[in-house]
């Protein structure tokens, strides 16, 4: 681990400018991912910006009627925010399956976006890994690539994005906020992280400097059909296998809106429009999930010791279809089990 | 009046609890002496070769940096292979930090950076320059299948595979007939507590080593034959631990490393490895198993064929006793059972917790579950044919043994009769049910161990032996047989251990600590005892006059007559009255060869588990776990359930996620770290049971006891491994069993 500065900001200005002031700095909101990677020298940055000072933890209505979740509140008072649990469901159950109560608490909404891969290679110094270490080479291809994508991944990378809470954010179309030198912007949520290709050291599209000061959920909410299963190899705090949020909007027994996300697939929340597509205007039932299910893994490829996950994927669609049309209830006490 | 003093056998809570959850208890990484300064290990990136130079400069013109210790500039050590050989080493070289410029695995110890600060240790580590060249490795014991050879003379405590009548004879009268490979990875002990020492040099040029070592006596014995120093120089403490498995039981480099720095740089020094460097030094081996068994018409077992094979180190030959269990679990007239090991370019492997039985016992069982549903009897039943009353291995009787009182209670307690024999044939909602069982057997052994005890004019009485506290419940059960020995309030006793002052015990391993140590405290309070007595009946008009000591016995804090309890005197009297201000015994406890002779001492289980599977999604779940284990007497129903209760957890954890996986490329294991290496977090538990059954052994040792530390891992990811076929009609045969295997 580098000898580094710390400044914690008190303003979102102030945090910004602290950031472009010195020569190789990040953000640290609950380090829950940075410290990690600084212990492990494969982030070494000199100078930290402490944003826990920030004035960025409120979770208010927006004047569209929909969320904004600041950047630096917890994922736990996200999850149990009385708005998220009754308005989000989908997004706090998302959260509740991830990472551990310890690490919730500390852990923050802007850093959940920023976590980087769990991918082995890439921790491991000792390996090659074009991630940490640009034209290096990627040794999850043809390596030990259990927890690694089968969709949208390159010849440079195949690492996935480990987040829950991004999964659920993907479906719900959520709006990153972001502040850096020359003022504030908004992303769209399917913007936010990108594919591999040829960069894989980047993992998303913000740039140097910028900080993500809030996220915000549009109106609607799918609060009443929805399910976040997560299939791992433990059944609590451990990074998903394959994710699944799926949200519907039903009428009657006919899908009148349907979201469809998937996580640890790919290196990003993977969403399929035709899948969704295929969902909308449809009976709810198994054959209609079915047809979706194979529309989303549709062009998946294995790597070998993750070829199991193109199958548990479809499986996975079809359950997580069926425990949202069901009205959000698990159907297995077992799997959405978040202690 | 009925005794107050009886302590064995009951339930009372450990006697160190409090220091722990107070953060009293001080762990050896964690004793601050004075004016400490902090070494990092640097760990090799590559498998095998050699380090051309290692760039120090930059590194120690840091200010803060002290040294920059290699191969390069240790200073000359002992010369001999045997200087290094510690208690518990198998055959072979041991490995010697910073020794020469060769890298032998991947994560070797490769230099060791000494700061004034834990973090500019790190950071200086991070930035020192090493140039290596790699050499090709072989790693994968897949790839040495045809290469394996018989291990020689093995560590202590090997035994041959055992060979018996004529297996292939046995075989071919067989009407059923199954023969299946079963293999497991790598899987590292992974205690919660990581390995450090803290070492204080004295001005006298003394050291106190706080090391996190499962034998004091080991490590100290291996300090000074390394470093040429006096027992007097190097003192060794361990009084608690977070966690051994084994993987305490030899000396770690952590060890070597922090007494080299000390004595070096003549200053205290503290070092700790981290979590991933955890997984550079000895784990359970992969192991590549095939059992071959064939039924007569009743059931009965003709014959048996059980092979091992695992990877070695290219230094040492590790050696377990993977296959010799299934040569005496149940009646067989011909077996053969084979044993090899292969050398590959890792760390030698380590005793992990049942090493070998824990293994053996899972390929054995699943095995015996196949055989049992070729045969068309339920599985349980198969077992009770086939009871061993004997062991055959060794033509001799057991010292005792209540497996079948096992079945029987467990098959009670779980409802095993009303279990359908066919596979798939429960289902609740998406979750089919189903239920397996298993079970193992384990040594009851005993070494040579020494006690003291003292007591004072205010009756308070301490006992001592250097005996480890790996969390069993050491302290809890030796204050425990002191108290009851003499007749004392368990809080008027204070078991000190941990600490080459104290005499001698075996390093905390192969479950022997209760047998050997329980008893050198035994005998040590009974040599106290007799001393106790003496001085009573020298009082006035001592009621014990005349009284052998077989006639008395210490009860409520009184000598008595054990015919007439009203002839009593009180210990407090005798003690105050004698003048004395302490008085003082020594005694030890071995095993008595002649019994060893006659008899086979075991402990057994059987263990049954219900699992649902979600057939769909592949997961697993344990629902339900009982495990009824005879392993004689048992000194303390509180912390031995513990043990067991720790060990279906391990089960649990082996049978579906626990293992090392390496990358063959590199040569190096990849989910080096909690994130990924997984042991079972609290959801994965749901209702688990231990059941001790009644087992009187007046031969295995004086206190009847068989160690109960190990005992309980067997059988668990067998019976769980049944239970999945039970529950989906698919049969696993390698673990963990990962979702995907049931897709
Ligand atoms: C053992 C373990 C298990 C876990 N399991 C799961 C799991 O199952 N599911 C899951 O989803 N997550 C899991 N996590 C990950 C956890 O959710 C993330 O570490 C956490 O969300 C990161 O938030 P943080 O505030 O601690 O980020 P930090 O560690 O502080 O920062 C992470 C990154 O984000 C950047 N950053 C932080 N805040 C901002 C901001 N406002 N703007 C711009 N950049 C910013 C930092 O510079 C850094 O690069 C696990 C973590 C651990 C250690
Ligand atoms: S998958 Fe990506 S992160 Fe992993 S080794 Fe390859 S390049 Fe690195």
């Amino acid at each position: 681990m580098n000898p580094f500065t710390l400044t914690r900001a008190e303003s979102v200005d102030a945090a910004v400018r602290d950031f472009s002031g010195h020569d190789s700095s990040a953000y640290i909101g609950g380090g829950t991912n940075l410290l990690d990677l600084m212990k492990e020298n494969v982030a070494r940055p000199t100078h930290l910006v402490g944003l826990n000072k920030l004035p960025l933890t409120s979770i208010e209505t927006t004047a569209e009627g929909g969320l904004r979740l600041g950047a630096t509140a917890t994922n736990a008072d996200t999850a149990w925010h009385p708005d998220v649990q009754a308005r989000y469901p989908l997004l706090s159950q998302a959260i509740l399956a991830g990472a551990s109560p310890q690490l919730r608490n500390m852990a923050t909404n802007g850093g959940n976006l920023m976590q980087r891969t769990r991918c082995y290679y890439f921790y491991d110094l000792a390996t090659p890994c074009n991630k940490r270490e640009p034209g290096s080479g990627c040794s999850a291809i043809g390596g030990y690539n259990r927890i690694h994508a089968i969709l949208g991944a390159s010849e440079q990378c195949i690492a996935t994005h480990p987040s829950d809470m991004c999964v659920a954010l993907a479906a719900l179309e959520a709006v990153v906020h972001v502040r850096g030198n020359g003022g504030e912007r908004r992303i769209k949520f399917e913007d936010f992280h990108r594919l591999p290709g040829d960069a894989p050291e980047q993992d998303n599209t913000l740039k140097a400097g910028e900080l993500i000061v809030a996220l915000e959920l549009p109106k609607k909410g799918f609060e009443k059909n929805f399910s976040y299963l997560k299939l791992r190899d433990r059944t609590s705090y451990a990074f998903a296998l394959v994710s699944v949020a799926a949200a519907l909007e039903l009428d009657g027994t006919t899908i009148r809106d349907a979201r469809l996300a998937l996580g640890g697939v790919a290196h990003k929340p993977w969403r399929s429009p035709a899948a969704e597509d295929l969902l909308k205007g449809q009976p709810a039932t198994e054959a209609t999930f079915r047809k979706a299910a194979e529309a989303s893994v549709e062009g998946a490829v294995g790597q070998g010791a993750n070829d199991f996950k193109i199958e548990l994927a479809r499986r996975a669609i079809v359950r997580a279809l069926k425990q949202a049309a069901a009205g959000g209830k698990a159907t297995n006490v077992f799997n959405n089990s978040n202690p | 009046m009925s005794s107050t003093t009886n302590h064995v056998g009951k339930a009372p809570s450990r006697v160190e609890g409090p220091a722990k959850v107070t953060g009293a208890a001080k762990y050896s990484a964690e004793f601050n002496v004075p004016d400490l300064v902090y070494g990092y290990v640097v760990s090799s990136p590559i498998a095998k070769g050699k380090i051309l130079k290692i760039h120090a400069d930059k590194v120690l013109a840091i200010p803060g940096v002290l040294q920059v210790f290699s191969h390069e500039n240790v200073p000359g050590l002992a010369w001999f292979d045997k200087s290094y050989k510690d208690d518990v080493a198998p055959g072979g070289s041991p490995f010697r930090p910073l020794h020469d410029d060769e890298v032998k695995f991947s994560m070797q110890p490769v230099a060791l950076v000494v700061a004034d600060t834990f973090e500019l240790a790190r950071y200086a580590a991070s930035i020192l320059d090493i140039e290596y060249k790699e050499s090709t490795h072989e790693t994968d014991i897949e790839a040495k299948r045809d290469d394996g050879h018989e291990p020689g003379k093995g560590k202590t405590g090997y035994k041959p595979p055992v060979r018996r009548g004529n297996a292939n004879k046995g075989l071919a009268k067989a009407e059923q007939h199954i023969k299946q490979e079963y293999i497991h990875g790598a899987q590292h002990h992974n205690p919660m507590e990581l390995f450090g020492a803290t070492v204080h040099y004295h001005p006298n040029g003394k050291l106190t080593i706080y090391d996190k070592t499962q034998g004091v006596y080991n490590c100290q014995q291996y300090v000074t034959k390394v470093f040429g120093l006096s027992k007097e120089q190097a003192r060794v403490v361990n009084l608690y631990m977070g966690g051994g498995f084994g993987a305490g039981l030899r000396p770690q480099y952590e060890l070597f490393l922090s007494v080299l720095a000390a004595l070096e740089l003549k200053r205290s020094v503290r070092l700790s490895l981290t979590r991933q460097q955890m997984f550079s030094f000895g784990h359970r081996p992969h192991t590549l198993q095939t059992v071959e068994m064939g039924t007569g018409p009743d059931g009965a077992l003709l014959g048996l064929k059980h092979s091992a094979l695992h990877e070695t180190s290219r230094f040492e030959e590790y050696t377990e006793n993977v296959v010799n269990w299934s040569g005496m679990l149940y009646k067989c007239p011909d077996v053969h059972l084979n044993y090899q090991v292969a050398a590959l370019d890792v760390y030698t492997p380590l005793d992990m917790r049942a090493p070998g039985a824990a293994t053996g016992s899972f390929a054995l069982e699943v095995a015996m579950d196949e055989m049992a549903y070729a045969a068309g009897l339920d599985p349980l039943e198969f077992r009770r044919r086939n009871y061993a009353e004997e062991d055959q291995n060794e033509n001799k009787p057991f010292s005792s043994k209540k497996l079948r009182e096992a079945y029987d209670e467990g098959a009670r307690r779980f409802g095993w009769d009303k279990r359908p024999m066919a596979p798939r044939a429960t289902k609740e909602g998406n979750m089919l049910v189903g239920w397996g069982v298993a079970g193992g057997v384990w040594d009851a052994s005993m070494q040579k161990a020494a006690a003291k005890a003292t007591i004072t004019a205010d009756g308070k009485l301490t006992v001592s032996s250097a005996a480890g506290e790996n969390g069993t419940g050491t302290y809890t059960i030796m204050t425990q047989i002191a108290a009851e020995t003499l007749g004392l309030p368990m809080e008027a006793v204070t078991f000190k251990l941990g600490d080459t002052t104290l005499p001698e015990a075996p390093v905390q391993g192969g479950s022997w600590t209760a047998a050997s140590v329980g008893s050198a405290v035994k005998s040590t309070c009974e040599a106290l005892g007799e001393k106790l007595l003496k001085l009573a009946q020298k009082l006035g008009d001592s009621p014990l006059k005349g009284a052998k000591f077989e006639d008395v016995e210490f009860v409520n804090g009184q000598i008595r007559l054990r015919q007439d309890h009203d002839q009593a005197v009180v210990l407090r009297d005798v003690l105050q009255t004698s003048g004395e201000r302490e008085i003082e015994a020594d005694s030890s406890a071995m095993p008595n060869p002649l019994t060893m002779q006659k008899y086979s001492m075991h402990s057994h289980n059987v263990v049954f588990v219900e699992v649902k599977v979600d057939e769909e999604l592949g997961t697993v779940h344990v629902s339900r776990v009982l495990n009824v284990v005879a392993a004689g007497r048992i000194l303390n129903q509180k912390t031995a359930r513990s043990q067991v209760l720790g060990s279906i957890v391990w089960g649990i954890s082996m049978a579906l996620m626990e293992e090392t996986v390496m990358d063959h490329r590199f040569g190096r294991y990849m989910n080096h770290n909690y994130a990924e290496y997984h042991v079972p977090v609290n959801a994965d538990i749901r209702d688990i049971e231990v059941v001790f059954v009644e087992e009187e052994d007046p031969h295995v040792n004086p206190l009847g006891v068989k160690g109960i530390g190990e005992v309980g891992l067997l059988g668990v990811a067998a019976a769980i491994t049944n239970a999945v076929y039970h529950a989906t009609g698919k049969r696993v045969r390698q673990l963990p069993i990962y979702l995907d295997k049931l897709l």
